[in-house]
């Protein structure tokens, strides 16, 4: 899929998930537009994944850390097959599969149960040390929230994945600068990431994270520097794509009502063209 | 006259039994690895990682990513026997045991190292005497706790066969021998150590061979005892529990962990619904301990051979 492909299938995927937040009245709109473009890139260029085989050994696996933006999981995940695409309709749901955070159990193609912040990377550290063990080429990729790095259990993470050399691991931080209620810099500061990622022993690029031509040569094996992990700070706009949503604190998980869906499925199709 | 069993037995550390039967197994199979909290000596893994030096996965000093890291091994393919002292792998990973391992269903075991109060003198930052009440609580995570070597190589072999996480506690304490060299471990089913009609004494860990003592006294002042030895916490041998009510109208409970929520909240839940008999349960009575070595404690909370035999009198006399 080329890169004009790959945005067009993004924006079909933002109106997917607008759609579902607006019939489900509930979501987490904000950060959905901020990773849409990180998890298409991942799930339709960068990895190796086998939807009619969710358990085969040597697929790539991606975790979801921010398990409060599930919807635009389970939308990339029924676009590239691993759920039908009618079923993001029952999203949140009585007794839907899909409720507000991804679950293995029940979901093909999701690897482990998010929800609670700062769990992925520590689980993506023990994939990738396993297929480490295995000498598999397999690979791991783990988006987190730029606020989520505030919990320590990452830092404690990070440290391990130095520690084992674990270069087949990528870290995506969605660096959109807001959390739930403030700016990231009006709360608990971690900015600038890059050096503190170097400090630990990572190698570690800014990338613009809604220029999927650059997330797709950022997240290419050759991008890997042997013996290290990777991080990946992706600058992003929590609300991407909606102009009254864009950097807008307030829409971390707010519901739009008629008119402001129907302003944003118009700006949306309009950037579709 | 009293008839002390195992007072002059040898005991034996059920962490030497562990290591033994996860190098033994580990040497059959090369998905099983161990994880551990700079913990390679209170876990006794050098052993391990002398043989496996690549399956030896030391995260450091770093509980929270330790079970992380143990449910993405899992995701690998690997069966990890994630390691550390009790009261820091349950209290500090256990939302990652609740996500990660129980909500997440991942093959993680779970291996409570010096559970209970067995560090003793160091004090109750070192005590792990809530984790049954913990674990319990979360769905599909068996909970553990052999009486013996022989059972805790048991329960070893059976968590390496179990597809799913466990959390199985283990003492430093030495504890004489109960079951057979060779026991088949069998969740959810306990074992009859001794049967008897007038009363029901269930314990587990480094309980059972006190009540085992008490129920001898019993029986040298007429009473006869029947002991379960009642490993499997979650699931519960809900059969026997009831046989036990029916059958001997009374029941104690002697546990090395607080009384709130336990071994024996999980007998009188049982107790409760289906065969409700007069009940007395032993253990730390929801306190912080004072300074005393592990054994000490134990007697000092009323759980000596003569105090237990006592209080099966009193829930004895009870009966209707």
């Amino acid at each position: 899929m080329d890169v004009d492909e790959l945005e067009r299938l993004a924006n079909h995927i933002r109106r997917r998930d607008l759609r579902a937040v607006f019939e489900a009245g509930a979501g987490h709109i904000g950060g959905e537009m901020s990773v849409i473009d990180i998890l298409t890139t991942l799930y339709f260029d960068v990895m190796d994944v086998d939807p009619a085989r969710p358990d085969w050994a040597n697929r790539d696996r991606l975790v979801l850390s921010k398990g409060h933006t599930a919807l635009a999981l389970y939308v990339v995940l029924s676009e590239r097959g691993f759920i039908p695409k009618d079923e993001v309709s029952s999203f949140l749901q009585h007794n839907s599969r899909l409720n507000g955070h991804p679950n293995r159990v029940k979901v093909p193609g999701v690897e482990t149960n998010t929800g609670p912040l700062g769990h992925g990377l520590p689980v993506g550290v023990g994939m990738a040390k396993a297929a480490k063990l295995d000498g598999a080429s397999w690979r791991t990729f783990v988006v987190v929230g730029d606020g989520e790095m505030q919990e320590g259990s990452n830092w404690e993470a990070i440290m391990a994945a130095r520690q084992f050399g674990l270069d087949n691991l990528t870290l995506i931080v969605d660096h959109n600068g807001l959390q739930q209620g403030a700016a990231l810099a009006d709360t608990n500061d971690l900015a600038p990431l890059l050096p503190k990622l170097e400090a630990f022993g990572w190698t570690a690029r800014e990338v613009d994270g809604h220029d999927i031509g650059a997330l797709r040569a950022a997240l290419s094996r050759d991008a890997v520097t042997p013996g290290r992990p990777t991080c990946l700070v992706a600058k992003t706009n929590k609300g991407h794509g909606i102009s009254f949503m864009s950097g807008n604190v307030a829409w971390h998980h707010k519901v739009p009502n008629a008119d402001q869906y129907a302003t944003a499925m118009a700006e949306l199709e309009g950037e579709a063209g | 006259m009293k008839d002390l069993l195992y007072a002059d037995a040898d005991r034996f550390d059920c962490r030497d039994a562990f290591v033994a039967t996860l190098e033994d197994l580990g040497a059959q199979d090369t998905a099983i690895v161990a994880v551990c909290n700079d913990s390679v000596g209170s876990s006794k893994l050098a052993g391990f990682r002398d043989r496996f030096p690549e399956r030896l996965i030391n995260v450091g000093i770093a509980e929270q990513n330790m079970v992380g890291v143990g449910a993405g091994l899992a995701n690998g393919g690997k069966i990890p026997f994630v390691c550390a002292a009790s009261p820091f792998l349950t209290g500090r990973a256990l939302e990652q045991i609740k996500a990660d391992v129980a909500y997440s269903r991942t093959n993680v075991k779970l291996i409570g190292i010096s559970s209970g109060m067995a560090y003793g003198e160091l004090g109750p930052t070192h005590h792990s005497i809530e984790d049954f009440a913990w674990i319990r609580a979360l769905p599909d995570v068996p909970v553990v706790a052999p009486a013996d070597r022989h059972e805790t190589a048991a329960a070893i072999r059976w968590a390496v066969a179990h597809d799913g996480g466990c959390f199985l506690r283990l003492s430093r304490v030495g504890v004489p021998d109960l079951l057979p060299d060779g026991h088949v471990f069998r969740l959810g089913v306990a074992d009859t150590l001794r049967d008897g009609g007038d009363v029901t004494l269930i314990a587990n860990g480094v309980l059972t061979h006190r009540v085992m003592e008490a129920a001898s006294l019993l029986s040298n002042r007429g009473i006869d005892a029947r002991v379960l030895n009642m490993a499997s916490v979650r699931p519960i041998d809900a059969h026997a529990i009831v046989a036990a009510a029916r059958e001997t109208g009374a029941i104690l409970t002697a546990e090395e962990h607080t009384t709130f929520g336990g071994l024996g909240s999980a007998v009188a839940e049982v107790v409760v619904d289906h065969a409700p008999v007069p009940m007395t349960r032993m253990g730390v009575p929801g306190v912080f301990a004072h300074t005393a070595s592990a054994n000490q404690l134990l007697d000092d909370f009323g759980m000596t051979p003569d105090a237990i035999a006592d209080a099966a009198q009193t829930v004895l006399a009870r009966k209707g």
